[in-house]
């Protein structure tokens, strides 16, 4: 029986007086397309964010590609990773961003090559060679040497994602990747998320874009309130919701 | 109720875990070396040739606290002159007009270029070069009369300082986004009152960190000013040790009372941090 790629099991996180998550246990399989849907506010994001450790969960555990995240388990009591052991975990995971967070100071090849040559120490020249060819993946041979500043919003988007790309990681996660977009610019963006599903990657997608998620997504994971409302097909959950928190939801976007 | 799919096994609850507190051997270890040689150096102080009676006595000293007055006003005076300074010549060297950049340059090249202690001495001694000064017609009197002590390290330190904060502002002023001087227009303002309403207060969160080190920098530099005879603390001090021979021991008096006013005003820099740093603090989901 193979194993899930992600694990959560009974994660909490609040800022503050505000519980965000509430004990929230979810599975992702290899290759699985997971949509997440809900509310601002629901725990979304904070879920991607825990799984990236640019959240640190309060309790619970999240394991990642059979590695508990963020703490090891000794004697009977959890120990915090160093700084440097949670970076080597990160480099699994690719982060897209809502508002793509590209290096302003760098064109778009080299907001790629970045990560690679000074995180990986990888050869410059067959990481050059690999980031022309994300940059043609995602539809952009023709600019990179543009910086981002000379981009619109949906090809901006498309570097941030071959550039979370170029670090081969096992699962991509993506933060609302088209809410600040245009809406004619989130058709690009969404094609190259379509075909990077084809590829076999796993995804993570926070999205309001329903259309996408019932195209693409094995699974539709409703949240509200930080838990787990309903999931199952997008067809199911989006089709036919069973649950009236989702109903409402759906109604009040559609 | 849709049931949701059976979760993989394998994966313990952890929920009822504590995290560890580490032990941090290295910081304990490390701790207790630097408190070991603080002490060496406190007992080496404490035996050496130091008559600490004399450092208590003069601590309180009346010349001394109206040197440490004297001081604080001349550091507030001439920090608020060099603060005003540096916003004019900053808004200058960013103008348009290249009468103005190049007034505002030559002004940074001239006051930057020449040694502080210098140019103190060239105000106080201002009367050499023009006995009278004044409006031809209107009013004139003796420089040596209008050149007190007070105003010459007045304008000595608070025209060197304006040269050393324009450059401080004008990093502030380029760290704001050219967006926010586009929406600024776009509402109607002027290029001045975009500068005044808009950009300063958001420069100002980039600019207090190395503010609060020129007013630091600036207490100290007061203390320049002893040479043309201003009266503030190490004048002060100095005036005694030339009496009494106690030269240490009051070197010490005057560092205390420097140690003191920085240590007053480092927790009001983080107060003017925080008031700066409205709306900039991000909200996390």
């Amino acid at each position: 029986m193979t194993k899930p790629l992600v694990a959560i099991r009974s994660v909490s996180k609040s800022f503050g007086e505000f519980q965000a998550l509430k004990s929230v246990s979810l599975d992702v399989w290899p290759g699985e397309v997971m949509c997440l849907i809900g509310a601002s506010g629901s725990g979304k994001t904070t879920l991607l964010r825990c799984i990236n450790q640019l959240a640190i969960i309060d309790s619970g555990g999240i394991w990642l590609d059979g590695e508990l995240l963020g703490v090891r388990e000794q004697s009977g009591k959890l120990h915090r990773l160093s700084e440097r052991e949670i970076g080597r975990q990160r480099l699994k995971t690719g982060m897209v961003f809502q508002r793509f967070n590209l290096f302003p100071h760098k064109t778009a090849l080299e907001n790629i090559t970045e990560g690679p040559l000074q995180v990986q120490g990888r050869k410059s020249d067959e990481v050059r060679a690999e980031a022309l060819e994300l940059l043609r993946r995602v539809g952009l041979s023709a600019k990179a040497n543009s910086y981002p500043a000379q981009l619109s919003g949906g090809q901006q988007q498309r570097v941030a994602i071959a550039r979370a790309l170029a670090m081969k990681p096992m699962l991509m996660l993506f933060d609302e990747p088209t809410s600040a977009l245009d809406p004619e610019l989130v058709g690009e963006v969404l094609a190259v998320m379509k075909e990077l599903a084809k590829s076999g990657m796993t995804m993570m997608v926070v999205t309001h874009e329903l259309g996408f998620a019932r195209e693409v997504a094995d699974r539709v994971v409703y949240m509200d309130q930080g838990a787990i409302v309903e999931q199952g097909r997008a067809s199911d959950v989006l089709g036919a919701p069973r649950e009236e928190r989702t109903k409402a939801f759906l109604s009040a976007v559609i | 109720m849709r049931p949701a799919p059976a979760l993989a096994e394998g994966f313990p609850d952890l929920s009822g875990m504590r995290i560890a507190r580490e032990p941090h051997w290295f910081r304990w270890i490390s701790a207790a070396l630097i408190v070991l040689v603080l002490a060496g150096i406190a007992r080496a102080f404490a035996n050496g040739q130091i008559e600490w009676s004399y450092v208590s006595r003069f601590l309180t000293a009346k010349v001394i606290l109206e040197g440490i007055v004297n001081t604080m006003v001349m550091a507030v005076l001439a920090m608020a002159l060099g603060i005003f300074l540096g916003i004019v010549v900053a808004i200058m060297r960013l103008s348009p007009n290249p009468v103005l950049k190049t007034v505002a340059a030559g002004y940074t090249w001239l006051f930057r270029g020449t040694p502080l202690i210098l140019q103190l001495l060239l105000w106080f001694n201002l009367a050499l070069v023009f006995p009278t000064i004044g409006i031809p017609g209107l009013w004139s009197a003796r420089a040596v009369d209008i050149m007190t002590p007070f105003l010459a390290a007045l304008l000595g330190l608070g025209i060197n300082q304006g040269a050393y904060t324009s450059e401080v502002m004008r990093a502030g002023m380029l760290s704001v986004d050219v967006g926010q001087y586009e929406a600024a227009q776009a509402i109607g303002m002027g290029r001045l009152r975009a500068l005044r309403r808009i950009i300063l207060p958001q420069a100002m969160r980039v600019v207090i960190p190395p503010l609060g080190n020129e007013f630091i920098g600036m207490v100290k530099a007061t203390s320049l000013a002893s040479v043309i005879q201003y009266p503030e603390v190490l004048h002060n001090a100095e005036n005694i040790y030339y009496a009494n021979s106690r030269v240490i021991e009051l070197l010490i008096v005057a560092g205390l009372w420097y140690l003191l006013v920085v240590s007053i005003l480092t927790p009001l820099q983080m107060l003017l941090e925080r008031r700066f740093a409205r709306g900039t603090l991000r909200p996390v989901r």
